[in-house]
């Protein structure tokens, strides 16, 4: 660790890197962002931006559940829960029995509720509450081993998937008749995300992780031609404001998510004048 | 004639689909030869786009589809191609032709790349069907035309031995359509497989088909163009001016 310290502290020269907190946090947010960003550039594609907000909010009823069972490890309890929680609202989808916003938004209503009955009670939540907006200063060494671990394991089993994925989500009956496993490769990517989200929900909160997952691939999608560089740019653009809105928000004095969420949304924005000036 | 083998056939014996207590195909018996172009007419709901379904594995059928060689024994497996009718797509999605063909024919994610081995058998492809200089363009900016034949040129890779084609109803040109048959009339000759086309328009129909099915959840009649243009049966679904209809 001394020594990534180190090389960080050469390159980056700045005031609000001193501190090892914030090496961690950024450390975190360099692990973060490429992967929202690269399983993002799907979720947009997929239109699933709505369904990755609703897993967002089902890590309430994870922590939630994982406190009733008298699980230790939140993080386990989050984990398991929402990709139990990916995988039904999938089956549910695929089954077709109503229309998927309609299906996603029970969902996602259910899962809040059940989370804030639990964590409520007896007037308990504020012992919670940080999970909405999260804590990327909270990061530890160890969180860092973890990340880097599911990032890896991400990005293989992403590598595996996408070329199904995007076939799939372009026409699904068309890839099912060149033996694509339509269903199963749906259900892989939800939890994926699933489990992306679930790594992310402590340090950028309930709240803000689904901007996270969206803004970089929405931004990248309107400056992008193809597959290539909407996945170049949607990691640039997610490392970048990652990068951009930690040190903002420490000399600002402001919510680190919420600051590089506002710069994602900023590069959006940019990203739709540019588009609008090229057509 | 270059046919390598137009005793090799699709045989489907008494085909039949069922769901919810509804029949949508009732014993269903044709053949679909090798290096022949088979066109299945038919009105709407008449079981076209069900009995495709069943060729192409993806709805539960009774009955028998077999492929047979020019001996009369089976070849355990039917490779199929797929042409749909439309492709419903989200067209601002940053993908081009490219990307996409690439995704069907290789392992490598295409956000790292298409490698320039495939980049050769992308172009290859899209040559084969008269489509050249579409690898770089986004799907989304193809046309109806365009995108049919990005569509032919996914569904002859791996080389199928059979090839089924939905045409699309509209969204092409009658210049566009006639090009487009014109390569398949060129495959069926060069090609080893059989081509199974749904068609709405039946002026053209008559133009290119070998071999016309008409279904009405069952096989009413099936013969050369003329016979069944020619039959009562016809007559009965389409009219006496069926044909002419068809073309305002």
């Amino acid at each position: 660790m001394e020594g990534i310290y180190g090389i960080m502290e050469a390159i980056l020269p700045l005031d609000a890197f001193r501190f090892d907190f914030m090496k961690n946090a950024l450390l975190a947010v360099i692990l973060l962002t490429p992967l929202l960003g690269l399983l993002g550039t799907m979720a947009v594609n997929h239109q699933m931006a709505f369904f990755s907000d609703a897993l967002g909010h089902s890590a309430l009823t994870g922590i939630g559940l994982g406190i009733v069972l008298g699980l230790r490890n939140d993080l386990a309890a989050m984990l398991i829960f929402g990709v139990i929680w990916a995988i039904l609202i999938c089956l549910i989808k695929q089954s077709g029995s109503a229309s998927t916003d309609t299906i996603i938004s029970v969902f996602s209503s259910t899962s809040v509720a059940a989370g804030l009955l639990i964590l409520a009670r007896g007037g308990q939540f504020a012992k919670y509450s940080a999970l909405l907006i999260g804590d990327i200063l909270a990061v530890t060494p160890q969180d860092l081993l973890y990340l880097l671990l599911a990032l890896a394991g991400t990005v293989i089993l992403w590598t595996v998937l996408y070329n199904a994925l995007l076939m799939t989500s372009v026409d699904p009956m068309l890839a099912r008749s060149r033996g694509i496993r339509t269903r199963l490769i749906e259900c892989g990517f939800v939890v994926l995300v699933a489990v992306a989200v679930m790594l992310s929900i402590r340090w950028v909160g309930v709240m803000l992780i689904n901007a996270l997952l969206i803004l970089p691939a929405a931004a990248g999608r309107n400056l992008a031609r193809t597959s290539r560089q909407h996945a170049a740019w949607s990691v640039g653009t997610a490392l970048l404001c990652g990068i951009v809105g930690l040190t903002a928000s420490y000399y600002l004095d402001t919510s680190a998510g919420a600051t590089i969420v506002i710069a994602a949304a900023v590069c959006y924005a940019v990203s739709l004048a540019v588009r609008g000036i090229r057509k | 004639m270059l046919h390598h083998c137009a005793l090799c056939h699709i045989d489907l014996d008494k085909v039949s689909v069922r769901r919810g207590g509804q029949v949508l195909l009732q014993d269903v018996s044709m053949h679909i030869h090798c290096g022949q172009l088979t066109v299945l007419i038919g009105q709407n709901g008449a079981g076209k786009t069900t009995l495709i379904r069943a060729l192409l594995g993806q709805i539960p059928h009774t009955g028998v589809i077999r492929h047979v060689d020019s001996h009369g024994l089976n070849i355990p497996h039917l490779r199929t191609g797929y042409v749909p009718q439309v492709l419903q797509f989200d067209r601002e999605m940053p993908l081009t032709v490219q990307d996409y063909l690439a995704a069907a024919v290789t392992k490598r994610p295409v956000w790292t790349g298409v490698s320039k081995k495939v980049r050769e058998k992308v172009r290859g492809m899209l040559r084969d069907v008269n489509a050249d200089g579409l690898a770089d363009t986004p799907l989304g900016r193809c046309s109806g035309g365009e995108l049919q034949r990005v569509l032919l040129a996914l569904a002859l890779e791996p080389a199928p031995d059979l090839l089924v084609l939905d045409e699309p109803v509209s969204g092409i040109d009658r210049n566009g359509m006639r090009m487009f048959l014109e390569t398949l009339t060129d495959l069926r000759r060069t090609r080893h497989m059989a081509i199974l086309l749904v068609s709405h328009d039946l002026r053209f129909v008559r133009e290119y088909a070998d071999h016309v099915v008409l279904l009405e959840k069952s096989v009413l009649t099936q013969g050369r163009p003329g016979e069944v243009f020619a039959s009562p049966e016809f007559s009965a679904v389409f009219g006496t001016g069926g044909e002419e209809e068809e073309d305002s």
